[in-house]
């Protein structure tokens, strides 16, 4: 599955689709930045509640298919710009990470 | 009574973030112009540009502080400062075998260039440096107090890092004295916050580019001469006089 057919197929608004066409091989949930770096595998989707500017380093060095933002959390136009500069997707759901994983889960 | 103007919080360019052209003698060199006379360096999870900017220092007239800003295991920034240079380098050679090693890519964190006295490059840390240790939070003060150091919690009011945004709340223990607040305008609101004197409260730059580093604004006032400033300003960091 692709993260463009995610995005529609489960609800999450696609606030930055630079890379609409990558494939998502799983999912990893971490907001302690040091430990998603390390630990999420390349393709994942990555769920998390973090915000700051951070998030797309670490995105781009794991090498995630996306990020995931949930709980609606805001988000600052510069983040958004930045990772439509570096081909970054991120989406976002009003969903719990719980629930947002859930459905994943049922879909991929 | 003699002021003293201060930024206690400065990132070079072994810094992954810190700008290539953070050297330590710019450093130095930005803080002279800018009419400071203690500044502190303090590069991620390390002390290793710390010599020379100690050189840089003595040319540029500045009085120099050895530190880090450590990130804990829960990724909160703690400003750690030392007395002398020797300690540092010791403190830094600590959390050396306390990193979480993942190498890094340059092109996404930037590089981190080691320097010497004459300000030229001598190396790089081919490790990230800014992410988490596994020095947790509660063993901070003390294992910093080992090496005769002071610290405190770096930019308790910014939501990346900073104690209050990843806690949730201001924690009473372990007991810091101090607290640096990033916006000198939330100075009071954050004592207030975390029961801090505002004596120990201190506003630096957390300068990634040499643009950032601090103005002549914010000062202590101690009662002492040069020679003995770093020795006065740890006591009352520090939680003493």
């Amino acid at each position: 599955m692709t993260v463009a057919e995610l995005c529609k197929q489960a609800g999450f608004k696609a606030e930055v689709l630079p890379d609409p066409d990558r494939e998502i091989s799983g999912v990893y949930i971490g907001d302690l930045l040091s430990w998603v770096m390390g630990r999420a595998n390349s393709g994942d989707v990555w769920i998390t509640i973090m915000s700051n500017n951070n998030i797309l380093a670490v995105a781009s060095l794991a090498d995630t298919a996306c990020i995931l933002v949930a709980e609606d959390v805001a988000l600052e136009s510069e983040l958004l710009k930045t990772a439509e500069e570096k081909g970054i997707n991120v989406l976002l759901t009003d969903k719990s990470i719980y629930d947002a994983a859930v459905t994943i889960s049922k879909l991929i | 009574m003699n002021r003293f103007y201060y930024d206690l919080h400065i990132h070079s360019c072994l810094s992954p973030c810190g700008d290539d052209e953070s050297t330590p003698d710019s450093i130095a060199g930005m803080g002279e112009l800018n009419g400071l006379d203690i500044m502190a360096l303090t590069d991620h999870n390390t002390t290793k540009n710390c010599p020379a900017f100690f050189a840089a220092a003595k040319r540029h007239g500045i009085i120099p502080v050895a530190g880090m800003e450590l990130t804990t295991a829960e990724e909160i920034h703690i400003v750690c400062l030392f007395k002398t240079l020797e300690s540092a380098l010791l403190f830094g050679d600590a959390v050396e075998t306390r990193r979480i090693k993942i190498k890094n890519r340059t092109d996404i964190f930037g590089n981190q260039f080691i320097m010497n006295e004459n300000d030229e490059k001598i190396g790089e840390d081919d490790f990230l440096l800014s992410n988490a240790t596994t020095i947790s939070l509660e063993e901070v003060p003390d294992f910093v107090k080992q090496f005769g150091g002071i610290c405190y919690p770096a930019h308790v009011d910014r939501e990346a890092n900073g104690i209050i945004a990843v806690l949730g709340l201001f924690p009473k223990t372990p007991y810091f004295p101090t607290i640096e607040v990033h916006d000198s305008e939330k100075r009071e609101q954050y004592a207030t916050l975390c029961k801090k004197d505002i004596s120990r409260v201190v506003t630096s730059s957390d300068a990634h580019y040499l643009w950032d580093i601090s103005e002549k604004k914010e000062y202590f006032d101690l009662d002492c001469e040069r020679e003995n400033a770093v020795e006065v300003l740890f006591d009352r960091l520090g939680g003493g006089a």
